[in-house]
């Protein structure tokens, strides 16, 4: 190849994980309005301070040692990476790529920017099904374990050529690595924490606690639905040929179509469990079919898609309604869309593409969830008997926004 | 003087209130309350849980006047607000004690 042809296809694959970065950045926005839109008012201001802060603390954690957790020199398909580093400023001089004839087809450095939203969308998952009654700074805490160390290892496993990638599991751009992560990590939060005071009465009933806020919580959906072009556009890796233009294309189309399965199929089946159109659950639709796509948004036709999506969809609905029963509080549903529409995007990779086995996404998802389980399990667990991870009473019931921010969210909304 | 507190559906205030205007009323206070009286209420689900949707938003007026104007306002309420339909709110008259007003201190009839 010519020089300047590889000087240009490595400045425009660089640009590409660069915005497809910051498209995936975005979703930190409309994480942040999905869940201000789903907690009461009261509760808004502290989500939103969860929501930024933990993802300033996954970028900096990844910088200072997660990444180089995950991504260790050699593939060595190992359960253990290796010692972390902290990120350094270097990239790959031009003699470098030349020589490499474009195998080095990017800049490192792009590639830590594209990776690091990665683990601060996975730590994003747990904020949400918390809400309300958590204490803001044991969050915090666990973000630092989680974003430095419980992510980078499971996301070595399958992205850094550790063991799980040796097995044979494939996980495209990380329905297990980052959503069911997310959610098993929120999970053992929630059980640990226990439920919202007044959600469930004494013979079994559930009440609801409306959110403050749908436009918020459409608008983030919609953010989220954005930025996921991003998220597994970007997961391909490579635009600079033929052959890539037309995969990232394609995967583009096929997380789409899955978003609109799933939203499609939450409004068909919400409208027949509950006889009206409710937005929440088309919302949560939509983003469990994107969960579901990610796992493999290449190998699908669209068609094919957008019933993965639509799968999602349902399970999806069913899973809310489930964890409800079982009186796991979940105030935005994080638990199902990323957990339950995670685990079945990895099982219907088998359906299109050759290479998977249903042995390897198994075996996939049994460690990944085992190993979050257990090290997320760990963390709440210490957490709780030091700091304490749950507010008192009172301060449930005055709200989160004055106890742990000292402010309100809608000063100037009459409470009624 | 008399107090009258009348509780109206939401969507209906621009008509008292242009009715009120009509009939020579040049003040009132309006608060958003919620409430229920035979109308009840109705049972909706929110994500598969059930909530009774038990208070309805409703619009308080007060409107201070005299004695004398009691019938005309409480007509004129009755007439732009009323649909015939359950919900459509009550009227209650109160006696007024005393009526100052803060700008220049004034009490009484003066003061309405």
């Amino acid at each position: 190849m010519d020089a300047s042809v590889i000087e240009v296809k490595y400045a425009l694959d660089t640009f590409y994980f660069l915005v497809m970065g910051a498209f995936v950045m975005l979703m930190a926005a409309g994480f942040a309005m999905l869940e201000a839109g789903l907690v009461r008012s009261k509760n808004t201001a502290e989500i939103l301070t969860k929501n930024i802060v933990l993802y300033a603390v996954a970028c900096t954690m990844y910088l200072v040692c997660g990444y180089s957790l995950m991504y260790p020199a050699e593939a060595s398909g190992l359960l253990w990476p290796g010692l972390p580093s902290i990120l350094g400023g270097t990239d790959h001089g031009v003699e470098g790529v030349l020589a490499s004839s474009g195998e080095t087809y990017y800049s490192g450095l792009s590639d830590f920017f594209f990776q690091a939203v990665f683990v601060a969308a996975a730590m994003s998952v747990v904020s949400g099904a918390v809400a309300e009654r958590m204490k803001l700074w044991a969050f915090l805490a666990f973000a630092v374990v989680m974003t430095g160390f419980i992510y980078p290892i499971e996301g070595y496993w399958k992205w850094g050529g550790g063991y799980l990638d040796s097995k044979g599991f494939l996980d495209f751009a990380g329905s297990g690595v980052v959503h069911m992560t997310g959610a098993v990590a929120a999970l053992f939060g929630v059980l640990l924490l226990g439920a919202r005071k007044g959600k469930y009465g004494a013979d079994g009933r559930i009440n609801p606690l409306p959110g403050a806020n749908l436009p918020l919580a459409t608008l983030g959906t919609f953010l989220l639905w954005f930025g996921w072009f991003g998220f597994n556009g970007g997961s391909e890796l490579k635009l600079s040929d033929v052959g890539e233009a037309n995969a990232v294309a394609l995967v583009f189309v096929n997380t789409n179509a899955a978003a609109a399965g799933g939203c499609i199929s939450a409004l068909i089946i919400a409208r027949l469990l509950f006889g009206k159109a409710d937005l929440t659950m088309v919302l949560n639709g939509a983003l469990a079919g994107l969960v579901a796509i990610t796992a493999e948004p290449l190998t699908p036709t669209p068609l094919i898609a957008t019933m993965i999506g639509a799968v999602g969809g349902l399970i999806v609905v069913i899973s809310i309604i489930t964890l409800d029963r079982l009186k796991i509080d979940d105030p935005v549903g994080a638990i199902s869309v990323h957990g339950s529409a995670g685990i079945w995007g990895l099982l219907a990779v088998c359906f299109t593409n050759d290479d998977a086995t249903l042995g390897a996404q198994l075996l996939g998802i049994g460690m990944i969830f085992g190993w979050v389980a257990i090290t997320s399990g760990i963390v709440w667990y210490v957490l709780k008997v030091t700091v304490g991870i749950r507010v008192s009473e009172e301060e449930e019931a005055e709200g989160v926004d004055i106890g742990e921010c000292g402010l309100e969210a809608y000063p100037e909304f009459v409470r009624t | 003087m008399k107090l009258i507190t009348a509780i109206i559906k939401p969507f209906k205030l621009d008509d008292a209130r242009e009715a009120l205007s009509e009939i020579g009323i040049q003040g009132l206070t309006v608060t958003e309350v919620k409430g229920f009286g035979r109308q009840k209420g109705h049972t909706e689900l929110y994500r598969g849980a059930e909530y009774v949707v038990d208070f309805l938003p409703k619009s308080k007026l007060e409107i201070a006047i005299n004695d004398e104007q009691v019938d005309a306002v409480i007509d004129a309420i009755k007439a732009s607000t009323s649909s015939g339909k359950i919900g459509d709110g009550k009227i209650f008259v109160t006696t007024l004690v005393e009526v100052v007003r803060i700008r220049t201190g004034e009490s009484g009839a003066a003061a309405l």
